[in-house]
């Protein structure tokens, strides 16, 4: 089991016939996952590779039975992409992109509403169910297939190290999810929490936050009330300066909200046990599923 | 990306936003001659510079007189400007704000921003203004107004009259206040803001509304199709490394330790800079160079941590993904070569193609310290130097 994708996902690229969206496509399908169709306006008839090449996401969609896409168009029409997926009627939408201006997903999280669409990101390192479908831009073979423990971060390289310790500690995952960096984005922890939860397969779960917002202290009281499986945290940007963007749109201390210890306390008072030291993250992990 | 007062009024002005009369100066001449053209008293001069804090600090003055005026103009510019948000070194003043001085009734605070939570826009307003708004939001939060807005649906006039009505103004102030908050709402939305924020927003004894402060952040993701906003840019205001390294996308600020370090991704630069000061040391910089860096930008990202002159040591932590170990490792051994590295550099390799990125550190003939893990790294580097 797994949560959000497996092996049954059927996957549509949005910017297949760029640099960036040829590269990772070609590394999806030689991971295992299906890439069905590739949209590219303008390039519709042609193929990259054996994909067949689409105009739209509707007549991707229509001939070629996707429900997922994953986003790999430009920062400034990425937006118009991901509600393209949207009105097309696809499940899930995995938006990679990094840059996209904050009103402009101001407006896509508004226009999502209440359609049946979940979205992904964006700037994110996408999902993974190893050993069954990798969707973004993480290298697989971190990655041990089988769970027991789901994976819900909001950066990329440290996800990437996270999986990398449980694996090496022999702990495989069920599915890893990067939800993103930037300040406004479609799944929050709280959605994967709660998939996690009800996933039978999942026995544990990591929850790797960083400086900005509120979104770690919103999680700590969903655990609260919702999550009995146990749950390893970390939180990245203890020695941040306030006021700085530390690179993601989303991390930035402001005023006396964000910090990591604020963080950090909502966590522990959540009962989630927190790594302080992020290289020992794996023998902690080790101790509290094992 | 942020910009002056003085900048932010021209925005102002062109929204029609009322603001008071005024002019900026850069020099005490310059300043002077603004004052004659202003023909009225009291002026106000406030230095120009990008944090708050200005008035504590001493940078901001009333003067009675040309002569005053052209006196706080000279002491002001080319002062060394210490606030709560420029740090103990502070901000050195080039330039001020020559205004004029206004019969002030009431100040109230005016803010608008993204909520990330809710994914509104959020317009924020107090009778507290002139104070700093977070104290206000964490001692009185119900002092706070806050009026939530579909970007779908914009503003409409009941949102400005709810703010109205919680900051108690009367009939003729509403009149002038409900046109200036739609405006300013269509000024933050015209130009992809990160925040427009009023404080203190002034209410003459003439009950007119008037802009007496004006602080304008833009979200640097857009930035791209404001090129207007681009020419307010004041280099004198950010530090010369990381001008540097926006030339080169590199993301990179520049913090008061001296273990320097490279990382690939944000949180990952984050969590490193937390595991050397973990170890005993402290981060000197914060340097992202993406996921998708090339052997240049490896390069330049060498170069800038090594302009810093406080750096003793380097701890370069890449898990490669996107960006391969075999370039990575290209980049840090054509960097030393050009540059000359005086400092011990520890390097932690991890993911695509590392087998290839550390035989190409290892044949480099550099003296590059390896290390197995983050903690081993961080170590290292932490004892490197201390010494």
């Amino acid at each position: 089991m797994s949560i959000f994708v497996d092996r049954n996902t059927r996957l549509l690229v949005q910017g297949i016939t760029g640099k960036e969206g040829q590269f990772h496509a070609r590394q999806c399908i030689e991971y295992g996952t299906k890439v069905v169709a590739g949209v590219t306006p303008g390039k519709g008839g042609q193929k990259m590779d054996a994909v067949p090449v689409f105009n739209t996401v509707k007549e991707a969609v229509a001939r070629t039975g996707a429900n997922c896409s994953m986003v790999f168009v430009p920062p400034a029409f990425a937006a118009d992409a991901i509600m393209e997926a949207s009105d097309a009627g696809v499940d899930l939408i995995v938006a990679i992109t990094e840059g996209i201006p904050v009103m402009d997903m101001v407006k896509v999280k508004n226009y999502l509403k209440g359609s049946p669409s979940r979205l992904i990101g964006p700037n994110c390192p996408g999902i993974i169910t190893p050993g069954e479908c990798k969707i973004g831009i993480m290298p697989g073979p971190i990655h041990k297939p089988g769970g027991p423990i789901g994976v819900v971060s909001r950066s990329g390289t440290l996800t990437y190290e996270v999986v990398h310790q449980l694996t090496l500690k022999g702990i495989g995952q069920t599915t890893c999810i990067g939800i993103g960096g930037d300040p406004v984005n479609g799944t929050h922890f709280i959605d994967c929490l709660a998939a996690f939860e009800k996933d039978a397969d999942t026995r544990g779960i990591v929850m790797v936050g960083e400086i900005g917002g509120t979104a770690e202290e919103s999680a700590s009281e969903f655990i609260i009330a919702h999550v009995t499986k146990p749950v390893v945290g970390f939180i990245a940007g203890l020695t941040a300066p306030p006021g700085r963007r530390m690179g993601h749109a989303g991390a930035i201390i402001s005023g006396s909200s964000g910090t990591a210890q604020g963080k950090i306390e909502a966590m522990k008072s959540a009962g989630i046990h927190i790594c302080e030291n992020l290289g020992t993250f794996g023998e902690l992990c080790a101790q509290v599923f094992g | 990306m942020k910009i002056h007062e003085y900048q932010a009024k021209e925005l102002f002005r062109k929204y029609g936003i009322p603001v008071p009369q005024g002019g900026v100066a850069f020099s005490a001449g310059d300043a002077e001659k603004k004052a004659q053209d202003l023909g009225q008293f009291p002026v106000v001069v406030k230095a120009q510079i990008h944090a708050g804090g200005r008035g504590k600090g001493g940078g901001v003055k009333l003067a009675q007189s040309i002569a005053e005026v052209k006196q706080l103009a000279g002491d002001i510019i080319g002062m060394n400007l210490v606030t709560h948000q420029t740090g103990p070194e502070g901000r050195m003043v080039r330039k001020v704000l020559v205004e004029q001085g206004l019969d002030i009734a009431r100040e109230l605070y005016l803010s608008i921003i993204p909520d990330r939570a809710t994914a509104k826009v959020v317009i924020m307003a107090s009778e507290a203004g002139g104070m700093d708004i977070e104290k206000v939001a964490a001692a009185t939060p119900e002092k706070i107004i806050k009026v939530y807005i579909d970007p779908l649906m914009g503003i409409q006039p009941y949102h400005c009259r709810q703010a109205a009505f919680g900051l108690n103004m009367t009939p003729p102030v509403m009149k002038a206040f409900v046109p200036m908050l739609g405006k300013l709402y269509r000024l933050f939305m015209d130009y992809d803001c990160s925040l427009v924020e009023i404080n203190p927003l002034v209410i003459t004894a003439e009950e007119t509304v008037i802009a007496l402060d004006a602080k304008i952040d833009f979200d640097d993701n857009a930035l791209y199709r404001h090129k207007d906003i681009l020419e307010y840019r004041d280099l004198d205001e950010e530090d010369p490394l990381e001008v540097e390294a926006s030339k080169f996308h590199l993301n990179y600020i520049k913090l008061d330790g001296n273990v320097g370090n490279m990382v690939n991704g944000a949180g990952l630069a984050m969590a490193t800079m937390d595991i050397i000061k973990l170890a005993g040391a402290e981060p000197a910089n914060f340097l992202d160079v993406g996921g998708g860096a090339s052997a240049e930008m490896v390069e330049n990202g060498f170069r800038i941590m090594l302009g810093d002159e406080n750096v003793k040591g380097i701890l370069i932590n890449i898990f490669g993904g996107i960006l391969r170990c075999d370039v990575l490792a290209n980049g840090v051994v054509s960097a030393a070569k050009k540059t000359g590295i005086d400092v011990p550099v520890v390097v932690r390799m991890e993911g695509t193609n590392v087998k290839e990125g550390r035989r190409i550190l290892a044949e480099s003939g550099l003296n590059l310290i390896t290390a197995a893990d983050m903690k081993d790294a961080a170590e290292k580097v932490a004892r490197f130097v201390k010494g």
